[in-house]
């Protein structure tokens, strides 16, 4: 290849860069061999706490369900694993008709007319929500309930504030839409785990002409009545219970749905159905014109590379569990959760702290901190709920239960309560 | 004939489950009342064995690197080693929560803090910042981090971010939703940016970074890298580096030693995380000593022997609900750790040694949009194909009869008729000569029967599709054949 190409060594291919930064030489570990590197990352993941050993009661926006075996199975085909994005459709339509599959099923399950192939996570899909409904509204000012995820909240103000866009966070009970608000943010089940009363809100919201956006659960749409039904203008959610391990926050999706009127302001790829010349379906990356690589600085957002095969998962997920699945999931959690809660307002010193009508998660207030009790439930192996204090609220816990979690488990963290409370 | 296609929707048959689920082994409670719960929930009802055959269908449909050569430009479509996958699905990273207390996630944490070294180490910059989850929410922070910087020093009322003409529609869209103002430079003679034109943009006063891709989108070194840096500087500007083509460096040169302020790495095309057909990716960036208060939270650090999560003291805020894309840095750190410094430096030297074949035996067919040495990837700009009514879609659809991905078309949108090859390092010498010769035969098929290229692809699973007809009536969802709204 030298020869054709004209050079002696490879070296001399890099002329173009400047001497004295040329081969600047690298501090880094020696290298290893397969059968090192596997001992070496095995010795790492055998220090962390995972799912399949330890009981779990953690949530606040990542959550342990079960992955029935079919998902990676089919997900971690090499076709689809080493594809790049669709750009050449005539041999992308495994990951197109799947795409095309990913919106139909996230359409059909949060009620939706229209849905893209997914955004980075659910806080950013809350985020861009937001900025759509600006761009749909011509408003600058947004509105989300204070009973939304912390974090979300912080993702929408990293994303708004540059573009001028103010974010108000405002009490729930008195919620409403505005002549200058572009959309009302909530979310539902929110952080505490309780439903939101989105007939109200939605209501409050579009009386001003603002728009309704909801961050919601998968799981808990087999059993609640989805953002649609509520008319909500964009409903989003994050789709890591769908099929996806928690992998420690990452990689997950951001499940974004709208009105089909609102199709054209929505962020991201979008897969449509068409024809080739003869007359035989196939499918496309379609309304291009509201992406970066044609739009540039004039684009809906700057996403381009997303997170499709995690998408693909989320519909190999939903097709698995399906109708009767999604439902028993959904029912499983409820009811568990409610059993947790049920035991542990019997524990003198802990009261549940979720009001009205939840779903799988609910806040705890406990006799001492979190992170204390959270220490001694370790004896047991059990990884206790998320430590929500703060200086109105202490000692709160953010206790999550799924379909994972068996009575022996719940039993045993009843128990490590107890426990924690008396040892005081 | 069976239709191996059908939509899930249209399989459902009542009663057919794809999974089991436990019994509910303890006592079930009241639900809640009616208004809370939904009447219907339409979700398919189809079996595993369908789910199987119909998935695998549809991945059979595509075509990935492990398929075969998949030269498309600024994608760095290079083989995924298997381990990488198996380890990032080990229960002890997979099956872990993000809020995990930081006593049950030191390895996972030990291995974050590592890669955040190795990456700032490689990229020659002072710290790295793990939460970006892709190249453009890398650009994001890194854009995001340079605006804390100007306003923390008063500087908050510059707008006007330079990006050369040849940039990523990503760099524009991603200054634009910082809030800044895009002015576009064009490239010299030889592909290197038009100093003269970059000069006028600084003149404005206001500039607050110029994003430049190194390599660029046009596979060239710009020669005048170091003074592009330091005429930044001088204006009070920050560089932005988009390392989407740091596959062509990687050992060969440090950014940060050249000037630039932050960089991103995509670690799925540089560091071999899958691609997966449009994500998941990660786009770590690195930044300078000046700059590192200001990342995104949260970062690892090191403090009495443990590892934690923190917040840098000035930080710009959060981008993502977690920490990055965890499974990714897993694939990245063991690429990194299984080739150590020499074998990075070898894949860039491979890396630009096949772009470089690939363009010595092409340019003569093809053109270039720049004759001189390429680095990791070559522009071809066959214009004179246009004689016989062929067009770059035309070369490009017509490879796929030859088995084989296009390059990327028409991008850098600069350069007329624009085919981008990027080889990569893993391709051997008998996959690229295969591969230069069916790029002859097309275009001898282009000067003898360009109808074959009009008409192509003839060998795939659906012929070229009705674009236009997809926008203007979307349909983008089944609907049991009922008009979409």
């Amino acid at each position: 290849m030298l020869d054709t190409i004209g050079v002696e060594r490879v070296d001399a291919l890099f002329a173009d860069i400047p001497k004295e930064f040329r081969d600047p030489g690298l501090n880094l570990p020696p290298p290893l061999s397969e059968l090192e590197l596997k001992r070496e990352l095995q010795r790492l993941a055998a220090k962390n706490a995972s799912g399949d050993e330890w009981g779990y009661f953690l949530g606040g926006g990542a959550y342990r369900h079960f992955i029935p075996g079919v998902v990676w199975n089919l997900v971690k085909r090499s076709e689809f694993l080493t594809a790049y994005t669709p750009y050449q459709p005539e041999i992308s339509q495994g990951v197109l008709q799947a795409s095309y599959e990913f919106q139909t099923l996230c359409c059909q399950l949060l009620n939706m007319e229209v849905a893209n192939v997914g955004m980075y996570d659910g806080a950013t899909a809350f985020a861009e929500a937001a900025l759509m409904a600006c761009r749909l509204t011509k408003r600058a000012k947004v509105r989300a309930l204070a009973t939304v995820s912390p974090r979300y909240i912080a993702v929408l103000e990293t994303y708004a504030v540059p573009q001028g866009v103010e974010v108000e966070v405002v009490e729930t009970a008195t919620a409403a839409g505005g002549p200058e608000i572009a959309c009302l943010l909530a979310q539902s089940p929110n952080f505490s785990g309780a439903m939101e009363d989105l007939d109200r809100l939605g209501k409050a919201t579009h009386s001003h002409g603002s728009l309704l956006v909801v961050a919601t659960d998968p799981i808990a749409m087999g059993l609640f009545k989805p953002p649609g039904d509520y008319g909500a203008d964009i409903a989003v959610a994050e789709g890591q219970p769908l099929g996806v391990p928690m992998s420690f926050g990452g990689p997950y999706v951001g499940i974004f749905t709208c009105k089909a009127s609102h199709v054209r302001q929505m962020p991201g790829r979008i897969v449509g159905k068409t024809v080739d010349g003869q007359g035989k379906t196939g499918y496309v990356l379609t309304l291009q014109t509201r992406e970066q690589h044609i739009r540039r600085e004039r684009a809906t957002s700057n996403i381009c590379t997303s997170e499709t095969l995690i998408a693909i998962a989320n519909a190999v997920y939903m097709a698995a569990l399906g109708k009767w699945g999604m439902r028993r999931v959904a029912e499983l959690c409820y009811h568990k959760a409610h059993y947790a809660a049920a035991q542990i307002a019997k524990i003198p010193g802990y009261a549940i702290a979720t009001e009205g009508v939840f779903f799988k998660e609910f806040a705890v207030t406990c006799p001492a901190a979190p992170s204390e009790i959270n220490k001694a439930l370790r004896a047991r192996k059990i990884v206790g709920g998320l430590d929500i204090s703060s200086p109105g609220t202490p000692n709160r816990m953010l206790v999550c239960v799924t379909e994972v979690n068996t009575k022996a488990e719940i039993d045993s963290l009843i128990e490590g309560l107890r426990e924690a409370a008396d040892g005081r | 004939m069976e239709d191996k296609r059908r939509l899930l929707m249209d399989r459902s048959q009542p009663g057919r489950r794809g999974t089991t689920l436990p019994e509910c082994d303890v006592p079930e409670a009241a639900l809640p009342e009616r208004r809370y719960l939904r009447d219907d929930l339409p979700m398919p009802e189809v079996s595993e064995p369908e789910i199987v055959r119909y998935f695998t269908h549809l991945s059979q449909l595509n075509y990935g690197v492990d398929t075969g050569f998949y030269p498309l430009g600024s994608c760095t479509m290079k083989y995924n080693p298997k381990l990488h996958e198996d380890a990032a699905s080990y229960p002890g990273f997979a099956s872990i929560h993000p809020l995990l207390d930081g006593e049950l996630s030191q390895g996972a944490l030990q291995l974050m803090h590592e890669l955040q070294q190795m990456l700032a180490e490689i990229a020659g910059l002072h710290r790295c910042s793990l939460p970006p989850v892709a190249g453009a929410h890398g650009e994001y922070a890194g854009m995001q981090v340079i605006r804390a910087a100007l306003r923390a020093k008063g500087q908050g009322h510059r707008k006007t971010v330079i990006i050369p003409d040849s940039a990523h529609g990503t760099n524009p869209a991603t200054a634009a939703m910082c809030g800044f103002q895009v002015v576009s430079v064009p490239a010299d003679g030889d592909g290197n940016m038009n100093l003269g034109r970059l000069q006028e943009a600084l003149a404005t006063g206001d500039v607050v970074a110029l994003m430049i891709t190194l390599p660029s989108t046009l596979g060239l070194f710009d020669r005048n890298i170091v003074e592009i840096c330091r005429m930044v500087h001088m204006a009070g500007g920050y560089v932005y580096g988009d390392g989407a083509n740091f596959n062509a460096l990687l050992g060969r040169v440090k950014m940060g030693q050249l000037g630039f302020d932050v960089v991103h790495m995509n670690l799925h095309k540089t560091f071999t995380t899958p691609h997966g057909g449009g994500g998941p990716g990660s786009g770590a960036i690195s930044v300078s000593r000046e700059l590192a208060p200001f990342c995104a939270t949260p970062v690892v650090t090191l403090r009495n022997g443990r590892y934690q999560l923190e917040t840098p003291d000035k930080s710009f805020g959060r981008i993502s609900t977690f920490h990055g894309n965890f499974g990714n840095l897993v694939r990245a750190y063991c690429y990194i750790r299984m080739l150590g410094a020499a074998g990075l430096r070898e894949v860039s030297g491979n890396a630009v040694l096949h772009a470089n074949y690939v363009q010595a035996k092409l340019k003569a067919t093809y053109g270039l949009a720049y004759d001189r040495r390429c680095m990791h990837e070559v522009v071809f700009s066959p214009t004179h194909l246009k004689r016989h009514g062929v067009r770059a879609l035309d070369v490009a659809k017509r490879l796929i009869d030859y088995g084989y991905h296009p390059p990327t078309m028409y991008f850098p949108l600069v350069v007329e008729e624009a085919l981008m090859v990027e080889p990569t390092e893993t391709e051997t010498k008998e996959t690229l000569d295969a591969f230069i010769e069916a790029m002859e035969q097309i275009a001898k098929e282009a000067a003898a029967t360009p109808a074959l290229l009009h008409e192509a692809p003839h060998h795939a699973p659906v012929g070229r599709l009705d674009e236009a007809r997809a926008a203007r009536q979307p349909d983008l969802r089944w609907r049991g054949g009922r008009k979409p709204a």
